[in-house]
């Protein structure tokens, strides 16, 4: 143990863990001193699950020390886990709709007498807890509010409120925080991590988002195909520095751009307006480019795309597809050429429980076979081809939707895609839980696309990637979508500023 | 405003308003018969067997379970009760076997729920079979007489006497049981937490098991009860009885409320559903309506009243 820091709060060494045949990790370290933020970094695959699991009590080592405080430290299940104070704040905050807010805050441990629940004390307790993780000075939200009716950020307050709220927390593992939350929400949310480490407790923070872990962590762990690489203080790192560690490799060529040559409009907006949102947005979008949307989240940016797919009403403005006016609805986009790649790659994108080679060729089984029969043979080779092309990595037509990791899954949404020959994408937050390997995976198939002649249409709430990725960046603020611009004269900054106005 | 906002949130404000809809339209139709306060007594007696079995179905489906075996208990309670009475138990011990008889056939359900992990929907739709089969093997498949020994009273009103049988009250304290039991009790919430989220209400430490055990048992305590009722109107041990009472069961609790992924429902909704059920078929009665456009007449009703709750919940 080293001298120089404070004493360890958690200590694990040579952990592994494997399942089947696959080592999802071999030795691994971490170390996590009392009052910092502890960035775990790696790509999707990299075994940061696998930790995190084993951490919070859901998967146990096969082999290796764990060490809470200096005792040893194996907990059997996540309320093990969190009674001896580490509790786990999951990607997508897990609450229980029906229930309010302050029950939701005190749940398993719900205040009473004699069975019943003391609703005084309950408001009291749940409102000190809640008041912890809200920035100074910030307003309450209504305790006996259904949790269900709560917004992203307000979800993961509560969650985070929770974890604090049950037992002496001393280790927060917050897996993916902001993904999804807006950037308001975040700001609030690295707030709150700041107080909570100058109380002492340490904070295990898993992100894709690099820029955030340079503003938040103190120290970083990077790892590698289930293997530990790296530990160190971030101040002493720079950030492709952390990309190199990650990926093993350079990522010089994150954003490729192949000559891009546009062509007819196949895309033409005036004045649209939906339901709620947008409520007005004009475009143009020809073959062979990119064009990239910018907002916050909640601006209208995914009902915008919904609504040129067909999947929301549009309720006043033109909207052309190649030329063609008329009524909208995804059977009828599709037959147009144009696709739409959700955000949601669970709910929409993925039927989870079906094989990779049922996923690809859902959507145009025509193909497969004659007399409206499919051919389980050509969907297999047809899938196999996808899998090749796009670099998939996964054992075969036949595996599992499920069984994937995000980027890999994303590919096989593009396939489905790329198999139905459409020529117009819609990309909803595309790299979205996506790995910076698979990310420039993903750049280089929609680079590729472009190239070819298709038109694409970006939402991105990551810029680096629209500024690399795009020939045009629009930005959309509450509802409105502004002009674009070539993405060469657009910065970060400009794009930041332009879609908080 | 607030306030008003919540009352406009209760999900079971639409389907009192059309009981009182209801009410008032066959009042209006059959004014002599209907109307009458008798016939009002009548319909709160005729409640109360479905009125029971579906507090206890509200816990389950609260939960996030469902229960098929309703109907099947409900027989085999009847039957076990003959049996009791026959062999010269007292009223009460008869009574008491009975709701116990209920009581182990919900925690068997629970156990296998819990304990095996099987979908609730696989397992009761298993014992409906298993129960109605013991019921008719006890029975020898005959009706089997004897004497109440007083049990019968449960369902009576003295005669010209607008006083309520022990029966009705015993579904108004049931539903008063069931409001408090999922509003303002620790076990109520947690039975709301697991049907709402069960992953997270393990993760609070709940015990999944050990609540839905509890639920399964409580639930089969009651639909005991509310086969010692039927016992009580029909004073014979019938292993042929309610079959698809179930059905009208659920349909008591979906049209109060309870949603069938779990979390939602309310024993007081259940209760104005059951009350619907029962205005719909004594109203049909009365107007001479056969048999037929009543089962039609209360399908309809189950799927507006769905789809009424449907439109409510979009619009928030």
């Amino acid at each position: 143990m080293s001298e120089s820091r404070a004493p360890g709060l958690l200590e694990a060494a040579g952990l592994s863990k494997s399942f089947g045949a696959t080592k999802a990790l071999s030795n691994v370290q971490l170390s996590l001193s009392a009052g910092e933020v502890h960035a775990l970094l790696g790509e999707n695959g990299a075994g940061k699950s696998t930790l995190l699991k084993i951490l919070a009590g859901t998967q146990r080592a096969d082999s290796g020390t764990l060490e809470l405080l200096g005792h040893p430290y194996a907990p059997n299940s996540p309320e093990q886990a969190q009674a001896l104070g580490v509790a786990f704040v999951s990607q997508e905050p897990a609450l229980c709709p029906d229930l309010s807010v302050a029950e939701n805050i005190l749940l398993g441990a719900l205040p009473g007498r004699f069975g019943f629940v003391d609703r005084a004390e309950l408001r009291q307790r749940a409102g000190a807890a809640l008041a912890r993780v809200l920035p100074e000075g910030a307003p309450l939200p209504d305790l006996a509010r259904r949790a269900g009716d709560l917004g992203q950020g307000d979800r993961q307050l509560v969650c985070l409120a929770r974890a604090l709220a049950q037992t002496e927390c001393r280790i927060l593992i917050l897996d993916e925080p902001t993904s999804t939350l807006n950037s308001s929400e975040a700001e609030r949310l690295f707030e709150v991590v700041r107080e909570l480490t100058r109380s002492g407790i340490a904070v295990l923070y898993v992100s894709h988002f690099l820029e955030e872990v340079e503003r938040i962590a103190d120290r970083y762990t990077v790892l590698r195909d289930g293997q530990f690489v790296h530990s160190g203080a971030i101040a002493d790192t720079t950030r492709s520095e952390l990309v190199k560690r990650m990926a093993g490799r350079d990522v010089q060529e994150l954003f490729p751009r192949s000559a891009r040559s546009p062509g007819d409009v196949v895309l033409d907006l005036q004045e649209i307006s939906g339901k709620k949102l947008p409520i007005s947005a004009s475009l143009t979008l020809r073959r062979g480019e990119v064009l990239g949307i910018a907002g916050l989240l909640g601006a209208g940016r995914s009902e915008l795309l919904r609504a040129i797919f067909g999947l929301e009403e549009v309720k006043s403005g033109t909207l052309r597809v190649k030329a063609l006016l008329g009524p909208a609805s995804p059977l009828r986009r599709l037959k147009q050429g144009v696709g739409l790649l959700s955000e949601d790659r669970k709910g929409e994108g993925l039927a989870e429980g079906l094989s990779l080679g049922d996923n690809i060729t859902l959507s145009k089984l025509e193909s497969l076979g004659s007399f409206g029969l499919v051919s389980p043979k050509r969907r297999a080779a047809v899938a196999r081809a996808y899998l090749e092309q796009l670099g998939v990595r996964a054992q075969g037509p036949e595996q599992l939707a499920r069984d994937l990791s995000g980027g890999n899954q994303q590919k096989i949404c593009f396939a489905r895609l790329l198999h139905h020959g459409v020529d117009v994408l819609l990309l909803d937050e595309p790299t979205r839980g996506v790995d910076v390997g698979s990310r420039a995976d993903l750049y280089r198939i929609i680079d590729q696309l472009a190239g070819r002649g298709n038109a694409v249409l970006m939402i991105s709430s990551y810029l680096p990637e629209l500024l690399g990725v795009c020939d045009r960046i629009s930005v959309m603020v509450r509802g409105k979508l502004g002009a674009a611009r070539p993405a060469s004269e657009r910065t970060e900054h400009e794009l930041l500023l332009e879609a908080t106005g | 405003m607030s306030e008003i906002r919540r009352l406009f949130r209760t999900p079971w404000l639409g389907p009192l308003l059309a009981l009182c809809l209801l009410y008032v339209l066959f009042t209006v139709l059959a004014p002599d018969t209907f109307a009458r306060q008798s016939n009002l007594l009548t319909m709160l007696r005729q409640t109360a067997v479905v009125g029971i079995a579906a507090i206890g179905m509200t816990f389950t489906i609260v939960l996030g379970g469902i229960d098929l075996s309703v109907g099947s208990t409900v027989a085999l309670t009847t039957v076990v009760v003959a049996e009791s009475l026959r062999a010269g138990m007292g009223p009460v011990a008869a009574a008491a076997i009975g709701v116990l008889t209920g009581g182990v056939l919900g925690l068997c359900n629970g156990g296998l729920v819990a304990g095996l992990k099987i979908s609730p929907f696989i397992v009761t739709l298993g014992s409906m079979s298993i129960v109605r089969g013991v019921a008719k093997g006890i029975a020898d498949e005959q009706k089997i007489d004897a004497d109440p020994r007083g049990l019968d009273a449960l369902m009576q009103s003295h005669h010209g006497s607008l006083a309520l049988p022990p029966g009705v009250w015993l579904m108004l304290a049931t539903t008063l049981f069931g409001i408090g039991l999922l509003t303002y009790t620790k076990l109520g919430r947690q039975i709301v937490a697991v049907g709402s989220n069960a992953e997270t209400a393990r993760l609070c430490g709940i015990s999944i098991p050990k609540t839905t055990l509890f639920v399964y048992a409580l639930s089969g305590l009651l639909v005991g009860l509310a086969g010692v009722l039927e016992f009580s109107t029909l004073t014979v041990g019938d292993p042929t009885d309610s079959v698809g009472l179930e059905l009208e069961v659920i349909a008591a609790v979906v049209i109060g409320g309870g949603s069938l992924s779990g979390g939602q429902g309310s024993a007081s909704g259940t209760l104005v559903g059951a009350m619907l059920l029962t205005v719909i078929k004594a109203g049909c009665t009365h107007l001479g309506f056969p048999n037929w456009v009543q089962e039609i007449f209360t399908g309809f009703i189950i799927v507006v009243a769905m789809s009424i709750d449907r439109l409510r919940q979009r619009a928030r």
